[in-house]
């Protein structure tokens, strides 16, 4: 067993800066009562002006005169972890979720994501990407794992035999033992997990009570650690909210690329796609606005998935303000990815057809893009269909048609034309109403365009225009 | 200014700069038509550029000169897209003429987005053929057409009125139909040659 751990020391911070776009303007998150507000976390410019965790918001007031100042939510902090946990569920079966961390077994994973070094590559351009910060370490327990995460950034302890001697030199205060013992062990001159393995068991039980003894056996992996897995939710749900209003939809587009980002990592993760899902834009009063979102097959791309969503909203007029924004995907069908030739020469830089076609449809409108067929109906204005139900015609049609034809036909004007080909009689459409008696011929006009024109039996002369054989 | 300079002499000693010539764009897309291929330069379609079709009205066979390529790329299975056409595509000529119809997609847009779509499409490399007839482009919105097919690697036709004849145009080869008296295409501006002067008759293919 190798236990990856992914520790998030700033999640809470995290995932508030994620949801602005990069800027370096100081930003506290606060807590704690209203009389009491002290900060909970401070991003690297308010850090820089001497602000920190657990300081007074007053003393940080005072330190500084301007930052932003979010008030910090651990509702939105636990959801943001089981983010993670959804992306990591996509590189392992077994994913757990530790305080301010996510441990994953990887033993099996390593055959598909190649040797550690670039497993853990892996990890890290993915969690850059979806804008955590984060430590990883590899060790033989999960426990271990964890503590060697908070201590020693991309420690990789591979066989159980050096791992006592890998955890011997961290220091008690940062080895998560029962609170108890972090704070009774160093009073005794125990300094380091090293001295700790050196006494005698039944002392340390004795002193601490059992919790610390087994707590030291799932550290070095003598016993079992009981964890409950990780299980993605079935639908998909992630809302971001701001501290200010946005009129204009241009405004929207950062936010929208983290959460149609977020569910492509969600997705990957769970092995699946997705073909429609819901942006409500919340209002500060009244009824959110909703965007469905709908894609012909089943997709889980970020870049198409922003796209198609970023089509749908540029058509949206804004009637108020929005002061959240919430993405939520309850059918989640299977993902086939689309194969692709081997031997294909299109450039590296193309985009697929069917992505093409969302990114019209998102743009022009739902029915945009038609496939026009031959049906088996005689007359000209049924004689083709773009919906799928119709019946089609299989044999090809032999006598002369146009290339273009008119919506409605029109009279012809101008001087009388040079007849080509005709009459051809089309006497046909009884049984639904739509019956037509026409006798069609193939004309020339004075201007040199051929026109496919008819009129009614016997009458020629006065020609109605219905096609051009461009 | 009696002195007589031997022309030799002058290109020899290098102070005159000439323009060498562009070597002519090996073609692997016939138009289909036989006569019109012997007088373009690249001996078919400028690969991967705008083709610019001048028409004295609608219905003078302008499809007919592109509907054999676009025949020949949907058998190989290669999409076509067709945007804001002027009227319908009437599926059963198309087929007469070889086309196949399940690889045709008609994009319907207004003016403004019609352009936007054709550069998608164009860009997006994944077409073989683009088909648009802006109505207001203007030189700059031709020059992001020819633009997007050079890097999309596509073949762009643009149907335009006559009289936008006189106007400077990016693309790589400009074509004028003439119906009367005789259904002709003149060849108004080619890349990597000079234009012929004579009208190349076509076959009248009503049929």
């Amino acid at each position: 067993m190798l236990w990856a751990c992914i520790l998030l020391p700033q999640l809470a911070l995290d995932g508030v800066l994620r949801r602005r776009p990069a800027e370096d303007e100081p930003l506290v998150l606060v807590s704690g009562p209203a009389q009491a507000r002290i900060v909970h976390a401070a991003n690297a410019p308010a850090r820089a002006a001497g602000i920190y965790r657990g300081q007074r918001l007053m003393a940080a007031q005072a330190l500084l005169q301007q930052f932003a100042m979010v008030e910090h939510d651990a509702e939105d902090e636990a959801r943001w972890h089981r983010l993670v946990a959804a992306w990591a569920y996509g590189y392992s079966a077994e994913v757990g979720l530790y305080a301010h961390a996510v441990v994953l077994e990887i033993s099996r994973s390593l055959n598909l994501f190649g040797p550690w070094p670039r497993f853990e590559s892996l990890l890290r351009d993915g969690l850059t990407s979806l804008g955590f910060r984060h430590r990883i370490a590899l060790a033989p327990t999960p426990h271990a794992a964890y503590v060697l995460a908070g201590v020693h950034d991309g420690m990789a302890v591979t066989s159980p035999q050096i791992l006592r001697e890998a955890l011997s030199p961290v220091p008690i205060a940062r080895a998560r033992l029962p609170a108890e013992a972090t704070q009774g062990l160093p009073s005794m001159g125990i300094r380091t997990l090293g001295q700790v393995f050196k006494l005698p068991r039944a002392g340390l039980q004795r002193r601490f009570g059992g919790e610390l003894v087994a707590q030291l056996d799932r550290l070095t992996g003598d016993e079992p650690t009981p964890m409950d897995s990780y299980r993605p939710p079935d639908a998909f749900e992630q809302r971001m909210e701001w501290t200010h209003e946005i009129e204009h939809v241009e405004a929207l587009v950062f936010p929208l690329r983290r959460l149609t980002g977020d569910l492509a990592a969600y997705l990957a993760g769970r092995d699946g796609g997705v073909q429609r899902f819901e942006l409500e834009l919340e209002h500060r009063s009244g009824a959110p606005t909703r965007v469905t979102v709908g894609m012909l097959t089943a997709a889980r791309d970020a870049a198409l998935l922003f796209d198609c969503a970023r089509g749908r909203l540029d058509r949206l007029e804004l009637s108020q303000p929005v002061t959240a924004m919430r993405l939520v995907a309850r059918e989640l069908p299977p993902f086939v990815p689309a194969g692709r030739d081997l031997f294909d020469t299109r450039p590296v830089n193309a985009v697929p057809l069917e992505q093409l076609r969302e990114r019209l449809r998102a743009r022009l409108g739902e029915q945009a893009i038609q496939h026009l067929r031959r049906t088996v109906d005689p007359r000209p204005e049924k004689a083709q269909s773009a919906s799928v139900t119709a019946s089609w015609a299989t044999s090809p049609e032999t006598l002369p048609r146009p290339t273009w034809l008119l919506d409605t036909p029109c009279p012809l004007r101008g001087p009388p034309p040079e007849v080509l080909a005709g009459p051809e009689r089309l006497e046909t459409g009884w049984w639904d109403g739509g019956d037509i008696r026409r006798d069609y011929y193939v004309v020339r006009t004075a201007q040199g365009q051929c026109a496919w024109v008819f009129c009614a039996p016997g009458e020629p002369g006065n020609w109605m225009l219905h096609g051009w054989f461009a | 200014m009696g002195q007589v300079l031997a022309l030799d002499s002058l290109l020899h000693s290098r102070q005159v700069w000439h323009g060498r010539a562009v070597p002519a764009p090996s073609g692997t897309q016939p138009t289909g038509w036989p006569m019109l291929d012997a007088v373009l330069p690249s001996g078919g379609w400028p690969e991967h550029a705008l083709t610019e079709i001048l028409l004295p009205a609608d219905g003078v066979g302008e499809l007919q000169l592109v509907l054999p390529t676009l025949a020949r790329l949907t058998r190989e299975g290669r999409p076509v897209m067709v945007i804001s056409p002027p009227y319908v595509p009437y599926v059963a000529g198309w087929e007469a003429r070889g086309v196949v119809m399940s690889r045709v997609d008609i994009v319907q847009a207004d003016e403004r987005d019609a352009l936007w779509a054709a550069e998608q499409c164009l860009r997006s490399a994944s077409c073989a053929a683009v088909l648009a007839w802006p109505m207001k482009a203007d030189d700059r919105s031709l020059r992001r057409l020819q633009v997007a097919a050079d890097t999309g690697k596509a073949l762009a036709f643009v149907f335009r009125d006559r009289r936008h004849a006189a106007q400077a145009s990016p693309a790589a080869l400009r074509l004028e139909l003439e119906s009367a008296p005789t259904w002709q295409v003149r060849v108004r501006k080619c890349r990597g040659g000079n234009p012929p002067v004579q009208a190349v008759p076509l076959a009248s293919g009503w049929a």
